[in-house]
C-alpha cells in the first residue's frame, strides 16, 4: 500500500513537473476546442435577420419572440440597400397601419419563410385587434433536439480525444523511458509486484482524465461558447475512467513495441489521429459514406465520443452507458492481455 | 566456507550472446561479510556475471546461489536481501535526490526519513531538492548507491560505484563501503580501478574474455607473481657502485634524476639505506595487482 501511494505520488510529481507533457495534456486539447467553438460559435445560431423601418406594436411582438434578429433603420432607402445587397434577407416598412415587406427574390426558400413568420405576427395581432379570443390556440415548447449546436457537439468530442491522447502517450512514453533508462529492471529487483506498478501509473492517467473534464467543460461552459450542461452530467466520470482504461492498454501496446520515445510518439499519434476522425471526435460522421461508419463503429473513441454526447448535453440517463461500458472494457481487456504478453522489461 | 554460509555460490556459468561468450564458464563463492571484487577490462564479463546472479540475467548453463536460494526466475524472498546499483543509473523522471531515495525505499516499505537520512551517508544532503538530471555524474552515481542501500540488505551489488568519481569522492565512498562491511553485509563489486580493489577488497577475481584468470587476496596475488621491489632514490644520494654492493640487490640502473633499485629483500636494502642517511627522494614501489594483470594476460591494463 504505501509503495502503491508514494509510486502514484511520484509519478503525479514526475507528470506535473513535465511541461511538454501538461501541454499536450491540457492546453493542446484545449485550442483545438477554442478553435473549433470560436469557428462554428455562429454556424448554428440560425435566426433570421430583418430590416425594420418604423415601429409597431408587432415590431415588440417579434423581438420578444427570439425569432428574429433585427436590425433598425431611420429610413427606408438604407434598408432596401441592405436587402440589395444581400446582407439581410428581408426589410420590413412600417407606416402606421401598414405593414411594407420587402425581400430579395435570389433566395426563395429564405423569403418564403420570412414572409410566412410575418405573417403569423400580423394574423396573431389581427385577432387580438378584433378583441374575440383566438378560435385556436398553438402551444410550442422546446425539444433538445440531437442536432446540437456545436459547443454542445464540440466539447464531449474533444474531451474524449483530448484524453484518448494522453493516456496513450502517457502509457507509451512512461513505458518505453523506464525500460531505456533502466527502471523497470531496478523495479523488478524490489519487492512489488507488477500489478502495484502498472496501478499507480493508470491512478495518474485517471487522475488527469478527471482533470482534462473538469478544464475543458470548465472552459466551454464559460459565455463566450455557452456549453449547456444536461442534468445527468456526472455520469461523464465513469465514462472518462473506462476510456483511460482502454486507451491505456493502447498506449501499453504501443510501448511494448517501441524501441525508442520517438517511434513510441510516432505510433501512438499514427494511432489516435486517425481515430479521432473516423469517431467523429472533431466532425460529426453521421454524414459520411457507409463505410466510414462501419469502421467507426469498431473504434472505442466512437463509443466514448457517444456515450459523453449522450450524457453530457443530451441529457439521457444511466442506459446510455450501456454499450460504451461494454465496447470500452471489452477493448481494455483484450488489448490489455495482447499487451502483457508483449510486455519486455528490457531492450 | 561451508556451503550454507556463503552468500553468493555460482558454478560453471555460462551465458552467449550468438558467438560472442560473455561469461565463459565462471565459478566462485563469496562468503558471508565479504568484500569481494571482479576486475577486468572493458566487456570482461563482469556486468553479465554479476546480473545473472542479481537474477536480472537467466544464465546459458551453470547454477547460481544467492544465500542459498535460486534468483532466477524472479525470487521474491531473496528481493528484500539485495541491494543493486546497475551500471548504467536508474532514476525515475523529474524526481528530486531526496524523493528518489524515498520513492525507491518506499519499495522496500522504507520510511521516508529513514531514506532521506541515506543523503547524509553518500554526502548529498546540499544536494536533496536537486533533480535528478541536474546533479553531475559524479553524484548521480553517489545517489544510485544510495538507492541500493536505501532498505538495508544483506548483501550489496555494486556495478562500477567508483566510476565518475573524483578522488575525494572515491575516498568517502570507500569509508561507505567499509562502513557497510563493518555492519557484516556481504559486497560484490566491479571495478576498473586495480589499486582501489587492492585497498578495499578482501579477494578479487580477475576476469578478461568471460573468465576468471586468478582470485585470491590482492596480497596473495601480488606475492605470488614474486617481482621485485623497486625502491627509487634521488640522484647522488648515493653512487651507483655502493648501491650495488648493498646486500639483496638485483639490479640498479641511474639515469639523470633517480638511482633506482631492485630487490627481492626490500626490508634489508631499506634498513642498510637507512643506516647510511642516504634516503633522499626515497619512493619504494612494490608490484601492485596491474603486474598481476600484466602477468596473467601478457598485455598492459587498460583500464
Ligand atoms: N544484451 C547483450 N546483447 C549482446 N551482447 C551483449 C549484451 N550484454 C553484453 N554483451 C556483450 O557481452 C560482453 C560482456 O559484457 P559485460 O557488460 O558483461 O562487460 P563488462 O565487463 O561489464 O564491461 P564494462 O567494463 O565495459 O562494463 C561484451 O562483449 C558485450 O558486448
Ligand atoms: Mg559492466
Amino acid at each position: 500500500m504505501t509503495a502503491f501511494r508514494s509510486l502514484s505520488g511520484a509519478m503525479f510529481k514526475g507528470f506535473f513537473r513535465d511541461r511538454l507533457a501538461l501541454f499536450f495534456t491540457f492546453l493542446f486539447p484545449l485550442m483545438f476546442l477554442v478553435i473549433f467553438g470560436l469557428l462554428f460559435r455562429d454556424a448554428g445560431a440560425d435566426k433570421q435577420k430583418i430590416a425594420i423601418v418604423g415601429d409597431s406594436p408587432i415590431v415588440a411582438a417579434m423581438e420578444q419572440s427570439g425569432v428574429f434578429e433585427l436590425e433598425r433603420f431611420n429610413d427606408e432607402p438604407a434598408a432596401l440597400q441592405k436587402v440589395k445587397d444581400g446582407d439581410i434577407p428581408a426589410a420590413l416598412v412600417i407606416r402606421g397601419q401598414e405593414l411594407d415587406l420587402r425581400f430579395a427574390s435570389s433566395d426563395q426558400v429564405q423569403a418564403a419563410t420570412v414572409v410566412g413568420i410575418v405573417n403569423g405576427f400580423v394574423d396573431k395581432a389581427n385577432v387580438v385587434a378584433t378583441g374575440q379570443p383566438p378560435a385556436f390556440n398553438l402551444k410550442t415548447e422546446k425539444v433538445e433536439d440531437s442536432s446540437l449546436k456545436p459547443i454542445q457537439f464540440l466539447t464531449p468530442g474533444i474531451l474524449s480525444w483530448g484524453v484518448s491522447v494522453s493516456a496513450v502517450f502517457g502509457a507509451a512514453l512512461t513505458l518505453v523511458s523506464w525500460r531505456k533508462k533502466q527502471v523497470l529492471r531496478r523495479i523488478r529487483l524490489a519487492p512489488v509486484g507488477a500489478g502495484t506498478v502498472l496501478s499507480s501509473r493508470l491512478l495518474v492517467s485517471i487522475g488527469v482524465a478527471l482533470l482534462q473534464g473538469v478544464l475543458f467543460v470548465a472552459l466551454a461552459s464559460t459565455p463566450l461558447f455557452g456549453l449547456q450542461l444536461s442534468g445527468q452530467w456526472w455520469l461523464a466520470i465513469p465514462l472518462l475512467v473506462m476510456g483511460t482504461l482502454a486507451f491505456f492498454s493502447v498506449g501499453m501496446l504501443v510501448g511494448a513495441f517501441s524501441k525508442s520515445e520517438e517511434a513510441a510518439s510516432g505510433a501512438a499519434n499514427l494511432v489516435v489521429l486517425p481515430m479521432a476522425f473516423l469517431s467523429g471526435s472533431f466532425f460529426p460522421v453521421e454524414a459520411a459514406p457507409k463505410w466510414v461508419q462501419t469502421v467507426s463503429n469498431l473504434l472505442p473513441l466512437r463509443h466514448m465520443n457517444d456515450g459523453m454526447l449522450d450524457v453530457l448535453v443530451r441529457g439521457k440517463g444511466i442506459e446510455a452507458l450501456a454499450l460504451p461500458s461494454a465496447v470500452l472494457i471489452g477493448f481494455t481487456l483484450v488489448v490489455g492481455f495482447i499487451a502483457s504478453r508483449v510486455f519486455r522489461w528490457e531492450d | 566456507m561451508t556451503e550454507e554460509r556463503a552468500a553468493v555460490a555460482v558454478s560453471d556459468i555460462r551465458k552467449s550472446y550468438g558467438d560472442l561468450h560473455a561469461v565463459d564458464g565462471v565459478s566462485f563463492t563469496v562468503a558471508e561479510g565479504e568484500f569481494f571484487g571482479i576486475l577486468g577490462p572493458n566487456g570482461a564479463g563482469k556486468t553479465t556475471t554479476l546480473e545473472i546472479i542479481e537474477g536480472l540475467r537467466k544464465p546459458d548453463s551453470g547454477d547460481v546461489r544467492l544465500l542459498g536460494e535460486n534468483p532466477w526466475p524472479r525470487n521474491s524472498k531473496l528481493l528484500p536481501r539485495i541491494g543493486v546499483q546497475l551500471q548504467a543509473s536508474s532514476f525515475f523522471e523529474k524526481l528530486t535526490a531526496k524523493e528518489q531515495l524515498q520513492t525507491f525505499g518506499s519499495l522496500y516499505g522504507v520510511s521516508a526519513a529513514t531514506a532521506a537520512s541515506y543523503l547524509e551517508l553518500v554526502g548529498l544532503t546540499d544536494k536533496a531538492n536537486e533533480q535528478e538530471n541536474k546533479l553531475s555524474g559524479g553524484q548521480r552515481q553517489r545517489l544510485s548507491i544510495a538507492c541500493a542501500l536505501v532498505h538495508d540488505p544483506d548483501i550489496v551489488f555494486l556495478d562500477e560505484p567508483t566510476a565518475a568519481l573524483d578522488p575525494q569522492a572515491r575516498r568517502n565512498l570507500w569509508d561507505v563501503l567499509r562502513e557497510i562491511q563493518k555492519r557484516g553485509k556481504t559486497i560484490v563489486y566491479t571495478t576498473h580501478y586495480l589499486d582501489e580493489a587492492e585497498i578495499l577488497c578482501d579477494r578479487v577475481a580477475i576476469m578478461d574474455n568471460g573468465r576468471i584468470l586468478a582470485m585470491d587476496p590482492p596480497a596473495v596475488l601480488v606475492r605470488g607473481l614474486d617481482a621485485p621491489t623497486h625502491v627509487t632514490l634521488q640522484k647522488g644520494a648515493l653512487s651507483l657502485e655502493d648501491a650495488e654492493a648493498l646486500p639483496g640487490v638485483e639490479e640498479t640502473h641511474e639515469n639523470e634524476v633517480s638511482l633506482s633499485i631492485s630487490t627481492r629483500r626490500p626490508a634489508e636494502v631499506l634498513s642498510t639505506l637507512a643506516e647510511r642517511g642516504a634516503l633522499d627522494g626515497l619512493q619504494v614501489r612494490t608490484a601492485t595487482l596491474e603486474d598481476v594483470f600484466l602477468n596473467l594476460t601478457g598485455r598492459e591494463y587498460r583500464a
